[in-house]
């Protein structure tokens, strides 16, 4: 179990080369070998979307991909998003409509909800709460998550004359 | 102790009642919570568990050379050799040398899942790998999975040293049950039957130890930090004086239950710790945390019989419970006691007779899942009411109403105390959004159409704030009659005025312990919530605490900032007396200081006050000394003791909370499939604190509940397997399964907590089972179907019609 094979890919915008078994988890590589613990691990079957992270934009579980298969491609986490000591629209919504209340699947679900805003600047209700069904959330029952998604994805239509909250 | 005073309440409130931004979650969505698997530091080693495959067996040997030959390697602990490091596990159940529980399985084991041995090595992966490599010989023995069952003579023993498999029978009688089952004009009796799921958190129980072998002490954090004061009993499973066990909560992602008094990890985690010298991760996976858990929830067969006169009144109420414990019992019958608390719901039922088996079987053991017990109560009354509605021909509104408790406090016949209530209200706001004349009529037009429509409205109570004594008053002469669940808050304010609470247990499970506190700590001193600092203290020289369960953070935690503050505001009012060279009594507190009555001018802010107390000894009188700090060990506000002979159990759990849940639902009869056409939930609980945050527990709580109704289901089979140890098969409701609710809230305060808040967290789950039974059933009533057991996944309805002749 010693042979590793060299990885590279981008993460978050930084570049970066890794050795790696090739059993290796991309969300165990993600957490412990880059230090990007925002990724988290719930059910380890591909199921419940905890784990949720973007390759090349795409939605994908990183608790049943190997880092191996992330080679060459670009990733992104919930640590990617917040920009300049600022959060991005999402994770300012989720704070406002309480779109959260452990926090355990809220990484996985905010990816996800980059995806679906990313294809769909302007989604209904409907479509959200379809998109969403993807990862499974305990606390909330989902609705205050479509309620700040449908929420960011107005202020981002409205683009950069909707000023961004600060952190806390 | 008899009743606290009732309290007069401000009706000047800044922070209390405001949907308030919660002060925990910038930390979240940045990805920087600092989870217990967050924790793992270079150099942790990390512990997986063997788990049995077979539910009863005897473990005839276990070889374990291979394994710890393996390459990462560094322990191997089989059961046997647990059972020398570590003595039995906390356990309050009855007479637990009769069905000891461990850590790990020394002789035999007793349900799939249960753990044999532990792997230490340097990850995860190689811990896995040497798992494999572990031999087992199993004999297996025949296993009990039905709890009927379970109770007949010549049933495999789950313990034999028990000598049956009922680890607990009793029958109390409360009020004049006889006279009112003589005097009933209708008897309406029902078999039901509840089958067994659970809190299923996104995130595991995990615990991270490090064992100092100078001073001898264990230093453990964990996700599931509550009853504090009792963790002297996890110190003894380690063979450790209680001051050398030191557990820090980190924050959990989820519990819904089954994160409380769950220190069989943390158990683990410590005995690798001291076995290795090493610091020690064990984080359960995904099955372990379905499989062997130690947190199933309720798994319960009713036979109940209500009196009821022709009009509609409720006269009596007879239970006659099996509940299927499990292997273990870690918590006798306290689940129980919860139902006790609020048997007869909000109806002026006059007796009851209650009589409760605990059965042992080849299962996971039960713990606790949001309700504790008492949903299943409520699920189990509002049926019967129901179906004495539909036998007597009467509306299932107007039979509530007619019953409801108007007069508070109000004693149950068990002797628990309702404090305060308006379930009229409820019901009328419940019914206005739910829209339910439209419905009414649609259900008519649609029936025309061959469609199933069906309303449940049902109403229910939650109650909060639990005592003690219902974990021990089902005994004459209980082991320990314990009487204290307290909470403690420290406040500091530092030289700048800066405010930190110290909280002793209240590990952040989702709710929001840090938002609550730091609204009532800006309630108390006029500054802005997001300025408070929180922190969590460890168990070992922390003050008395509880922590969260049976809805009771909210409450306590306000009782101990209110205690708190007081004491720092008596001592800032001496202060701020001297500094302006008048008479405490001409002080009076104002916009966060203490200013002259009448001259407003003249005044002294909290900051003022608080650098002269830190830093200027010698501008006071020689006895004030130096600092600005208070702590307040809350002890519960209103506990009384049972009586002697058990026909009165005291007050034990008296800050009740209503709902009305209404669900508007679609049954298609030729799939079994149950969809939702609306839903409306009215609570109270009493003063709110952040409306949006019940809000928010009251829609994942009524998800949840949806799960119990209609998914979720820890399936074993008759032989014992387990059938559903993955997301695979146990089926938690996506935002598909979940439908938008429209939520209510009526606010009758409580008269004898701070602000009149009560407890509300659970509130969602204890409701949404029996509402959404009571909606397929009125979906079915046509066909002449009842559904009696829960799940009611598409298999049972269908089985139904079927048994029923409704099916084409």
């Amino acid at each position: 179990m010693n042979d590793t094979t060299t990885i590279g890919l981008t993460v978050n915008g930084q570049p970066c080369v890794a050795e790696v078994e090739p059993r290796r988890l991309l969300v165990d590589f993600l957490r412990e070998d880059l230090g990007l613990p925002g990724t988290h691990i719930g059910c380890e079957h591909g199921v419940c979307g905890t784990c949720t992270v973007l390759l090349n934009g795409a939605s994908i579980r990183s608790c049943i991909t190997l880092a191996v298969q992330a080679d060459g491609a670009e990733i992104s986490t919930v640590e990617g998003l917040a920009r300049d000591g600022e959060m991005h629209p999402l994770q300012d919504e989720f704070a406002d409509r309480q779109g959260l209340q452990c926090g355990y699947c809220t990484p996985g679900m905010l990816m996800r909800a980059c995806e679906i805003l990313a294809e769909n600047p302007d989604p209904t209700p409907a479509e959200v709460r379809s998109a969403i069904a993807s990862n499974l959330c305990r606390c909330t029952g989902y609705q205050f998550i479509i309620e700040a998604v449908i929420g960011a994805a107005a202020r981002m239509q409205a683009g950069g004359s909707v000023m961004k909250k600060a952190m806390s | 102790m008899t009743a606290p005073p009732v309290r007069d309440h401000s009706r000047q409130r800044r922070w209390v009642g405001q949907s308030i931004r919660r002060v925990e979650d910038p930390k979240f969505l940045l990805g920087r919570g600092g989870y217990i698997a967050d924790r793992i530091t270079p150099g942790t080693l990390h512990a997986a568990v063997l788990r049995s495959p077979h539910p009863h067996a005897s473990i005839v040997r276990i070889e374990t050379a291979a394994a710890q030959a393996a390459p990462g390697v560094r322990a191997v602990i089989t059961g046997k050799q647990a059972a020398e490091l570590c003595d039995p596990m906390p356990d309050f159940g009855p007479d637990p040398a009769r069905h000891t529980w461990r850590c790990l399985a020394a002789d035999k084991v007793r349900y799939v899942g249960e753990g044999v041995a532990v792997v230490v090595a340097d990850s995860r992966y190689l811990a896995e790998d040497a798992l494999e490599l572990i031999e087992v010989d199993y004999e297996p023995l025949p296993a009990v999975t039905d709890p009927e069952r379970a109770l007949d003579d010549g049933a495999p023993l789950v313990h034999e040293a028990l000598e049956s498999n009922c680890a607990y029978e009793r029958t109390f009688d409360f009020g004049d049950v006889e006279r009112d089952f003589a005097e009933a004009d209708v008897v309406i009796t029902d078999r039901l039957r509840w089958h067994r799921s659970g809190g299923q958190p996104l995130e595991t129980v995990g615990a991270i130890a490090e064992y100092d072998p100078g001073s001898g002490s264990f230093t453990v954090d964990t996700n599931t930090l509550s009853f504090t004061s009792y963790l002297f009993m996890a110190a003894n499973t380690l063979k450790v004086p209680a001051n050398r066990l030191d557990i820090r909560p980190v924050p959990a992602g989820g519990s819904f239950g089954s994160k409380l008094f769950a220190n069989k990890p943390a158990v683990i985690a410590a005995m690798c710790a001291r076995a290795t010298g090493r610091r020690v991760a064990y984080l359960e996976d995904r099955v372990d945390n379905i499989a062997n858990c130690d947190h199933h929830g309720s798994d319960r067969v009713y036979a109940v019989e209500l009196a009821m006169m022709r009009d509609g009144t409720m006269r009596g109420l007879k239970i006659d419970v099996i509940d299927d414990y499990g292997a273990y019992i870690q918590f006798g019958v306290g689940h129980h006691g919860n139902a006790l608390a609020q048997v007869v719901g909000p109806y002026t039922i006059g007796s009851v007779r209650y009589r409760v088996r605990a059965a042992l079987t080849n299962k996971n053991q039960q713990g606790a899942y949001r309700g504790f017990g008492s949903e299943v109560n409520n699920w189990m009354l509002e049926q019967m009411v129901d179906k004495a509605a539909r036998e007597l021909g009467l509306d299932p509104v107007a039979i509530r109403r007619k019953n409801f408790i108007h007069q508070f406090p109000h004693f149950i016949p068990t002797g628990n105390v309702y404090d305060s209530g308006n379930y009229d209200a409820v019901l009328d706001k419940a019914l206005e959004l739910a829209d339910y004349g439209h419905w009414r009529a649609e259900q008519r037009r649609l029936l025309q159409e061959n469609r199933y429509i069906g309303i449940g409205v049902i109403s229910a109570q939650e109650r909060s704030v639990f005592s003690a004594t219902e974990f021990w008053f089902w005994f004459d002469e209980p082991g320990a009659p314990v009487t204290s669940t307290p909470e403690s808050v420290t406040l500091k304010v530092d030289a700048t005025g800066g405010i930190t609470a110290i909280l002793y247990s209240c590990a952040f499970w989702g709710n929001s312990p840090e938002t609550m506190v730091s609204q009532f700590v800006a309630e108390e001193f006029d500054c802005s919530p997001y300025d408070v600092s929180v922190v969590y203290h460890g168990s070992r020289d922390g003050l008395p605490a509880t922590g969260p369960g049976g809805s009771r953070t909210t409450v306590m935690l306000a009782g101990a900032v209110e205690g708190a503050a007081g004491k720092i505001k008596d001592k800032a009012r001496r202060a701020a007396a001297h500094l302006l060279e008048i008479d405490q009594g001409d002080l009076e507190w104002a916009d966060g200081g203490f200013r002259v009555r009448g001259d407003p001018e003249r005044r002294k802010s909290l900051g003022e006050i608080a650098v002269m107390l830190h830093l200027f000894k010698h501008s006071f009188p020689e006895d004030i000394e130096s600092g600005l700090d208070g702590s307040k060990v809350f002890d519960h506000p209103y506990t009384t003791m049972p009586s002697a002979d058990r026909k009165d159990l005291g007050v034990f759990y008296p800050f009740m909370g209503h709902a009305c849940h209404v669900p508007v639902v679609e049954v298609d009869i030729e799939t079994g499939a149950v969809t939702f056409l609306h839903y409306a939930a009215v609570h109270d609980c009493g003063t709110l604190v952040n409306p949006r945050s019940l809000a928010g527990h009251i829609v994942g709580g009524t998800a949840q509940g949806i799960g119990t109704a209609l998914y979720e289901e820890y399936v074993y089979d008759s032989d014992g397997q387990l059938l559903s140890s993955s997301y695979l098969d146990y089926l938690i409701p996506s935002a598909m399964e979940v439908p938008e609710l429209v939520i209510g809230h009526v606010e009758t305060p409580s008269p004898y907590t701070p602000h009149g808040v009560k407890g509300g967290g659970e509130g969602g789950r204890m409701m949404a089972p029996a509402a959404i039974n009571a909606a397929v059933n009125d979906a079915l009533a046509p066909l002449g179907v009842r559904l009696t057991e829960l799940p009611m996944t598409p298999e049972r309805i269908l089985s139904a019609l079927r048994a029923a002749g409704a099916t084409g």
